[in-house]
C-alpha cells in the first residue's frame, strides 16, 4: 500500500502554517511563522495578510522538504476558507489554489473550527467526546449527532481567548496574551471578587473583561487580578461544561484549541470530568495553537469522504460556523 | 419526587443534578424536600461558597415571591445559606410529564390549559422560570405545581417569556410525540385566557424568532 499525502494551509488569523500529513495520521511536518502585533494592539488584519503573503512561499516549500515529499506526491491540497480574518484568508486561498493546479491535485475547503477538533481526536485517540473549543474565535461546547456538530453550549459575547487578549491589549501586552496572563497570574493566589455569570450551559465574559480593567484602575494588583480573572473565567466554562457532560452522559471530554494549553482550565476540566466518570483529554502540546497540520489532517479525512470542491467553489468563508458543516467521515454513536 | 416516602430510612438522595442533590427528609415527623448545592473542587473556596449561597438566596426568593403571587410553588420551610441549601414541603405526585401518559384526552388537555394560565401568571407577575419541562411540573390531584426555579430570574423581557415556551415545547414535543400538538394547543389557550389574544400572538413571534436563531435547538429537551 502507498501512503496518502494531504497538504494543509492555514491562515485564519496570526499564524501562517503549512503541514504534510499522511492517510494514517501521521503527522511529516508541521511548520509556522506567526504573525506577531505590537504590544497594546490586536492582530491588524491588513498587517497580518502582509506578513503571510511575504512568508507563505518560505513556509510551503520548507513544510514538503521536511515532510520529505514533492509537490507531484501529493494526493490533495486542502486550507482553512474560514471562518477567521478575511485578508489573511484570501492569503491562505490563494496559495493553495496556486499549489493545487500546479500540481492538478483536488482542492480541500476546511473549516478552521473542525481542524482543532480532528486534530484533537488524533492526537487523543478520542472517539466520541464531548469537545471543549476554546480559541481566540471559539468558546463553545460541542457533540456529535446525526452528522454535525452540535453546540450545546456557548459564550453568549466574546470568547475566552478574546477575554485574555482584550485584556492583555488593554495593558499594553502582546497577544496572544494567554500564556503571559498565566505567569502572571501564577504569581498570586489572592482572590478579588470579579463577575461569574453562567446561563445554563453558556457563559458570558464581556462583564467580567469590564469588572478586571476596573479593578486594576482602583488599585488592585496586576498579578491579583490576572489569577481572579483566570480562576473566574475557567470555573465558569467548567461549570458549563459540567452541566452539558451530565446531560449528554459523554464517557470522554476533549479540550482543543489555543487556549487548551492554560494549565489551570486543563487542571480544572480534568478534576470536573473525573467526577462524572469522564475520561479527560487535552490536544497534544505542539497542536493546541493554530497550525497546518489541524487543517491537512481534517483534509485528509474531507478528501477520503469525498469531499473536495473546484476552485471556482473556493471562495473564503469568514463567518463559517462549524455547525453547518457536513462530517461524512464520523458516525453517530448514540 | 413522584414517589411517596414510605419506610425507607430518611433522608434519602432522590435525584442528584450537575449543581445540586435533592433529598427526601423526616422535617419535624412531615416528609421534606432539601435541595442542597455541592461544592465544586474546581473553584476558589471562597468563589464557590459565594456562589452557592448567591444562588440558594436567588432560588428561594424566586419561589418566594412566586407563591406571593399565587403561583403554586413549594413553601420554603427552612433556608440554610451557610450550607446553601433549603427545605421544601414535600408535594405528593407525578410530574406532569408522567401524568399526560396516565390520564385521558379531555383531563390531559385540562391540565395543560391550567399549566398555560399558571405560566402567563408567572410572566406577568415578572418572574420566568428559565428551565421550564413538563419534568418539572408536579400535579397534585390535578393541582399544578412549578419546582426548580434554579434557573430562574425577574425578568419582564420577551425574550426570556419565550425561552420558557420553548423550552417547555420542546419538552412536550420529545417525550408526548403522539398528542404534543394537542397539549401545546391547550397550553396555549391557557396562557392567552390570561395575556390575551395580542400579547400571545408577540410571545409567538418571539419563540419563532429564537428558534430560527437556532441557539436553543439540539439543547434540553
Amino acid at each position: 500500500m502507498f501512503a496518502m499525502y494531504c497538504l494543509g494551509i492555514e491562515s485564519t488569523a496570526h499564524t501562517f502554517g503549512v503541514s504534510v500529513v499522511t492517510d494514517e495520521g501521521k503527522i511529516l511536518s508541521d511548520v509556522r511563522d506567526v504573525y506577531a502585533s505590537k504590544p497594546g494592539t490586536g492582530i491588524h488584519p491588513r498587517e497580518a495578510a502582509d506578513h503571510h503573503s511575504e512568508v507563505a512561499a518560505k513556509v510551503v516549500s520548507s513544510a514538503l522538504r521536511e515532510g520529505g515529499i514533492s509537490g507531484g506526491q501529493l494526493d490533495g491540497v486542502a486550507v482553512a476558507l474560514g471562518p477567521g480574518l478575511g485578508p489573511c484568508l484570501r492569503v491562505g486561498a490563494t496559495v493553495a489554489r496556486a499549489v493545487a493546479s500546479c500540481f492538478r491535485k483536488p482542492f480541500i475547503p476546511v473549516n478552521h473550527a473542525i481542524g482543532h477538533i480532528e486534530i484533537g481526536t488524533l492526537t487523543t485517540g478520542a472517539r466520541d467526546p464531548l469537545v471543549v473549543l476554546v480559541s481566540g474565535g471559539h468558546t463553545a461546547i460541542l457533540a456529535f449527532s446525526g452528522d454535525k456538530w452540535r453546540v450545546f453550549g456557548e459564550t453568549e459575547d466574546i470568547t475566552l481567548g478574546n477575554l485574555y487578549d482584550m485584556f492583555a491589549r488593554e495593558i499594553d501586552l502582546p497577544s496572544p496574551a494567554g500564556p503571559q496572563i498565566e505567569k502572571l497570574a501564577s504569581k498570586s493566589t489572592n482572590f478579588v471578587p470579579l463577575p461569574y455569570v453562567v446561563k445554563g450551559n453558556d457563559v458570558s465574559y464581556s462583564g467580567l473583561l469590564t469588572a478586571s480593567l476596573a479593578k486594576l484602575r482602583s488599585g488592585a494588583s496586576l498579578a491579583d487580578v490576572c489569577y481572579s480573572m483566570q480562576e473566574v473565567s475557567c470555573s465558569m466554562l467548567t461549570e458549563a461544561v459540567e452541566r452539558s457532560l451530565a446531560y449528554t452522559r459523554k464517557k470522554e471530554v476533549l479540550l482543543t484549541g489555543g487556549v487548551a494549553a492554560n494549565s489551570t482550565l486543563q487542571k480544572k476540566l480534568s478534576e470536573m470530568v473525573l467526577l462524572h466518570d469522564a475520561i479527560p483529554k487535552v490536544v497534544a502540546h505542539p497542536y493546541t495553537g493554530d497550525c497546518g497540520a489541524q487543517i491537512a489532517w481534517a483534509g485528509m479525512l474531507a478528501l477520503q469522504a469525498g469531499e473536495t470542491a473546484e476552485i471556482a467553489n473556493s471562495r473564503v468563508r469568514p463567518r463559517w460556523r462549524l455547525e453547518d458543516v457536513r462530517i461524512p467521515w464520523r458516525s453517530s454513536a448514540s | 419526587m413522584s414517589e411517596s416516602p414510605g419506610e425507607a430510612a430518611l433522608p434519602k438522595l432522590i435525584y442528584r443534578g450537575a449543581e445540586a442533590e435533592i433529598y427526601l427528609e423526616d422535617w419535624y415527623g412531615e416528609p421534606a424536600v432539601r435541595k442542597s448545592r455541592i461544592p465544586k473542587p474546581y473553584r476558589v473556596p471562597e468563589l464557590d461558597s459565594a456562589i452557592r449561597r448567591t444562588r440558594t438566596l436567588h432560588e428561594t426568593n424566586l419561589m418566594h415571591e412566586a407563591r406571593r403571587v399565587g403561583i403554586p410553588v413549594p413553601v420554603i420551610q427552612h433556608l440554610d445559606p451557610e450550607e446553601s441549601s433549603f427545605i421544601m414541603e414535600y408535594v405528593k405526585g407525578p410530574t406532569l410529564k408522567d401524568e399526560l401518559y396516565a390520564i385521558s384526552p379531555e383531563i390531559r388537555r385540562r391540565r395543560c390549559t391550567d399549566l398555560g394560565r399558571v405560566v402567563a401568571t408567572m410572566h406577568e407577575e415578572g418572574l420566568v422560570h428559565g428551565d421550564l419541562t413538563i419534568s418539572n411540573v408536579l400535579s397534585n390531584n390535578g393541582k399544578l405545581f412549578l419546582i426548580d426555579f434554579g434557573l430562574g430570574d425577574f425578568s419582564n423581557e420577551l425574550e426570556d417569556r419565550g425561552v420558557d415556551l420553548l423550552l417547555l415545547n420542546r419538552a412536550m414535543k420529545s417525550t408526548h410525540v403522539k398528542f404534543h400538538e394537542q397539549i401545546f394547543a391547550a397550553f396555549l389557550g391557557g396562557y392567552g385566557m390570561v395575556v390575551g389574544r395580542k400579547r400571545k400572538a408577540e410571545i409567538l413571534n418571539k419563540v419563532r424568532e429564537i428558534e430560527r436563531r437556532g441557539r436553543y435547538s439540539e439543547r434540553k429537551a
